[in-house]
């Protein structure tokens, strides 16, 4: 044993972590090259096209996927919105509140679509829904999504509150701000990065789900993943690859976003 | 993800204390009835007797829990026995969920620690990476697993083109298929926690141990595993307690023949099967799993916490 052990640098794991990134990226890529597939089939290559793309916007399918769009993104932006409002609400509270009993279970509350399996979840609300004779419909899905969307949208912005000092909200009251002037002329503004996250996280979670979507959304409508899902039970197509490419190119471009304002905040 | 709630040198004040219960309604309204009122529901549900066709008749019954556990034959006049069949889809989900995490903590144990030895420069830029395709649609992630897996798949096309097999390899509808599909939809639960672990490790302790002369073998596992046994504990869970009651892994790359919870219960509300009280039944078990899982987890996060510090 010449060299001393170097417990930084174990051999063996620089491997494993490119091969957990190839196991990572592989499929994603896999589907977007085979999107620009031109061939009826999924399995045979005849070369680059949109053609799959074409047949999302103008194909025979094209009118039920526009309808899932407008269903999926604007279910998505009022939940994003709601449940933003209501996070940074209840994040002032629990971060500039001082201590208080119900601080613990207020925490409890608010993690508990975290904590609750999904499937659990969504067998609750329909059973709810169902109870007090609620249809099943457009806003069955917008309220459970603002529900399980609360908790996406706390954790980046209890996180940002935790990392502001107060003393500049002290400094206004100082001078003579009324509290409600100090929350929203100092503290929010200051904020802005951790509603951008939180929003961001929200509209993702909300654009993505499929299982509680999937059961209180009743008969006759459908958000993208219910529509994906119902086609692709009958096997995987073309367009189908289309459509996740442009979703995922979406996620990624909404995560990265919120990365690089969380990232450039860092720094100033 | 993006950040913990407990961040160190948190600035916790008291400036809006008059006003925090009135910040906090809208999100206890909110939850109360859309989370906790249902749950409840679901609870009385299933004890209620079912309706043909879905829906309940509003009168006690124990029915959903007696035929989770016991079988009573065709009429229900036969002595009980035990019956197996949704033990054994419970037990199947346990056993693929366990596997799925062992899977994830085989590959994932590497790269957090691999990431968290990295200069601290770059290190966000490497946990970003293994996030982003956590971001990515589940359903979309599992049909690109289900596309590269199957018979005629691209992984199947490679191996065959680099001749390490002559003929396909079935790997749609297996157990194995479903325990891939899991580990990719939560390897970040893995990863993460993990990594929060070992950055938060002062290397300069195993420094010590290799200066008085402790070998290799001792360091790692007399130094280094029980500082970073939380994270990995915690990262099992959050892994297995999803992979639990997953539903779209088992469904679209399990087929029939591989069961698991999700299905179960799905099948109770959405497909044939059509009984409410035996899907709320097999949910609260279900859930009960859950909640003991991260029940004893937190005590003994609580009990870690004051004999470490």
């Amino acid at each position: 044993m010449g060299r001393r052990f170097d417990i930084k640098h174990v051999p063996g794991f620089l491997p494993v972590t490119i091969l957990c990134l190839v196991v990572l990226y592989a499929p994603l890529l896999v589907v977007t090259i085979y999107s620009l597939n031109d061939s009826n089939s999924i399995t045979n290559w005849e070369g680059v096209s949109l053609r799959w793309y074409a047949d999302v916007f103008t194909g025979p399918e094209a009118e039920k996927f526009k309808l899932a769009a407008w269903n999926s993104f604007t279910i998505a932006i009022i939940a994003a919105t709601v449940s933003t409002s209501i996070a940074t609400l209840a994040a002032t509270a629990m971060v500039r509140g001082g201590r208080f009993r119900l601080r613990t279970v207020s925490f409890g509350l608010i993690s508990m679509p975290l904590m609750v399996p999904e499937i659990v979840t969504a067998v609750a609300t329909l059973i709810f829904f169902n109870s007090i004779g609620f249809t099943r419909g457009y806003s069955s899905i917008l309220l459970a999504h603002i529900a399980f969307c609360i908790p996406f949208a706390y954790m980046p912005i209890a996180a940002r509150m935790q990392g502001i000092e107060d003393s500049y909200e002290q400094a206004a009251l100082d001078l003579y701000a009324t509290k409600r002037q100090a929350f929203t002329r100092i503290l929010l503004p200051m904020m802005v990065p951790g509603i951008i996250s939180g929003y961001l996280l929200a509209f993702i979670i909300s654009l993505d789900d499929f299982i509680i979507t999937n059961f209180v959304k009743g008969a006759g409508i459908e958000t993208l993943p219910t529509a994906i899902f119902g086609s692709v039970k009958q096997g995987i197509k073309p367009n189908i690859m289309a459509i996740s490419t442009m979703l995922l190119a979406l996620s990624i471009l909404m995560v990265t976003i919120s990365y690089f304002v969380s990232k450039s905040d860092k720094k100033t | 993800m993006a950040g913990g709630a407990a961040s160190g040198g948190s600035a916790r004040t008291d400036t809006y204390r008059e006003a925090r219960h009135w910040l906090l309604l809208p999100s206890w309204v909110v939850l109360i009835f859309l989370i906790l009122i249902p749950v409840l529901m679901m609870l009385v549900y299933s004890f209620l007797t079912k309706e043909f066709r879905g829906g309940v008749i509003w009168e006690f019954s124990l029915d959903a829990y007696d035929q989770f556990f016991f079988n009573r034959g065709l009429f229900g006049d036969e002595p009980p026995s035990i019956e197996w069949t949704y033990i054994t889809i419970f037990w199947r989900s346990i056993w693929q969920a366990g596997a799925a995490t062992i899977l994830s903590l085989v590959i994932g144990f590497p790269t957090a620690y691999f990431i968290a030895t990295r200069p601290e420069k770059v290190r966000p830029m490497w946990v970003f990476l293994i996030t982003i395709p956590y971001w990515v649609n589940l359903l979309i992630r599992t049909v690109s697993m289900k596309f590269v897996l199957r018979d005629q798949g691209p992984l199947n096309d490679f191996l065959l083109w680099t001749g390490l097999i002559d003929s396909p390899l079935h790997i749609v509808n297996t157990n194995f298929a479903v325990q891939l599909g899991l580990f990719y939809s939560y390897l970040p639960f893995m990863v993460l926690p993990i990594y929060a672990s070992v950055e938060r490790y002062n290397f300069a302790l195993s420094e010590a141990a290799s200066d008085l002369y402790a070998g290799k073998w001792v360091t790692l596992r007399r130094i280094l595993l029980p500082a970073v046994k939380p994270g990995v504990i915690a990262g099992c869970i959050l892994v297995f307690v999803p992979s639990l009651g997953s539903f779209l892994a088992p469904d679209l790359l399990g087929g029939a023949k591989n069961f698991m919870i999700g299905s179960l219960i799905e099948e109770q509300f959405k497909g044939n099967a059509g009984n409410w009280p035996f899907g709320a039944a097999a949910s609260m078990i279900l859930l009960s799993m859950v909640l003991i899982i991260l029940i004893v987890f937190a005590r003994q996060q609580a009990r870690a916490e004051k004999g470490g510090a």
